[in-house]
């Protein structure tokens, strides 16, 4: 039987913890937009998807159509579809666990997965099982405390959390601006989300930002 | 928005993405294969987000504004900057944008 190396445990758990936590966040996040503490647990549960999770709640809070949140969290859905076509050869899993590898198909998963590479194939394996597993573990019960904790607090904006929700933003943002044409991205993303903000309905901005990204990714570079 | 709104987001929002995740492992790799939509696809999340940091951030309804939030992500700016984790990184917001909240 193979034996999975004591450093594949411990990226994968380490890495389920301290995204784990970030669900705390994400509990309040909800609750400060107008969900009940069950639907914002549903979305941890169901939904799975840290960025996309919070898009939804961030559009509601902003006022936004409902058509704008789901707009927003599917696109930035898109992704794990991509993490999916890696992993599937990868795992090569059939019926029930097939579809258990794929609700578990995260940014984290993922990248732990990748990252065993050096390790062997069995390695990689366990790594993406162990921290999708975990990451789930520790991302429902940290948006149950959040989610309670936020109910419990009241005012979201005397509380602060109102601007918890866009730092917690910028925080999934940062890791991701790797190279200066990535910033140069982000920052045309954000003067043209502030520039369409006066005259679109609340919500699209977020979508039609990524008419940024066609633009940019249109030629290789 | 109303109750039924809230669970018509919920749930939508939760086939979709489970979908996408279902959609990644069960068709056959060329379909992605197109290097412009691998470009554009990566570019999506960066875009998208910054698009949310100014929607949550800097915007009521569809109007910017300059209030306690915005002294909150500067407080997540820098310790961003600072190297700081996650958590920190959310608290210092929260706190600071509280702070400048109940001084007004």
């Amino acid at each position: 039987m193979f034996q999975v190396p004591r450093a594949t445990v411990r990226d994968a758990l380490s890495v389920a913890l301290t995204v784990g936590a970030y669900g705390v966040a994400f509990g309040a996040a909800g609750v400060a937009a107008g969900f009940s503490v069950l639907q914002t647990c549903l979305f941890s549960l169901v939904t799975f998807t840290g960025a996309s999770q919070f898009a939804a709640v961030g559009v509601v809070a902003s006022g936004g159509a409902p058509l704008a949140a789901v707009g927003a969290a599917t696109l930035l859905g898109t992704r794990n579809a991509l993490y999916g076509l890696q992993m599937a050869p990868l795992l090569r899993v059939r019926g029930v666990r097939r579809l258990v590898a794929a609700h578990l198909t995260i940014d984290e998963s993922t990248g732990v997965a990748l990252s065993q590479a050096p390790r062997g194939v069995a390695a990689m394996r366990a790594g993406f099982w162990l921290t999708g597993a975990g990451v789930y573990l520790f991302w429902n019960i940290f948006t149950l405390a959040g989610a309670l904790g936020a109910r419990a607090l009241g005012d979201p904006a005397s509380w602060g959390l109102d601007a918890a929700v866009p730092a917690a933003f910028l925080g999934l943002l940062w890791p991701r601006l790797e190279t200066n044409f990535l910033r140069g991205v982000a920052v045309v993303a954000v003067a043209f989300a502030l520039a369409v903000t006066t005259w679109l309905p609340a919500g699209l901005p977020i979508i039609a930002t990524t008419m940024v990204a066609v633009v940019f990714g249109w030629r290789a570079r | 928005m109303s109750g039924a709104h809230l669970w018509v987001v919920l749930v939508v929002t939760s086939v979709f993405c489970l979908a996408i995740k279902i959609l990644g492992h069960v068709v056959p790799e060329r379909w992605f294969a197109s290097a412009r939509l691998q470009r554009i696809n990566a570019l999506i999340p960066v875009c998208l987000l910054s698009a949310l940091v100014v929607a949550q951030g800097l915007v009521s309804k569809t109007h910017v504004v300059i209030d306690h939030r915005v002294a909150g992500l500067g407080a997540a700016f820098a310790a961003l900057l600072a190297r700081a984790p996650f958590p920190v990184v959310v608290v210092a917001a929260a706190v600071t944008s509280a702070v400048v909240f109940h001084l007004h």
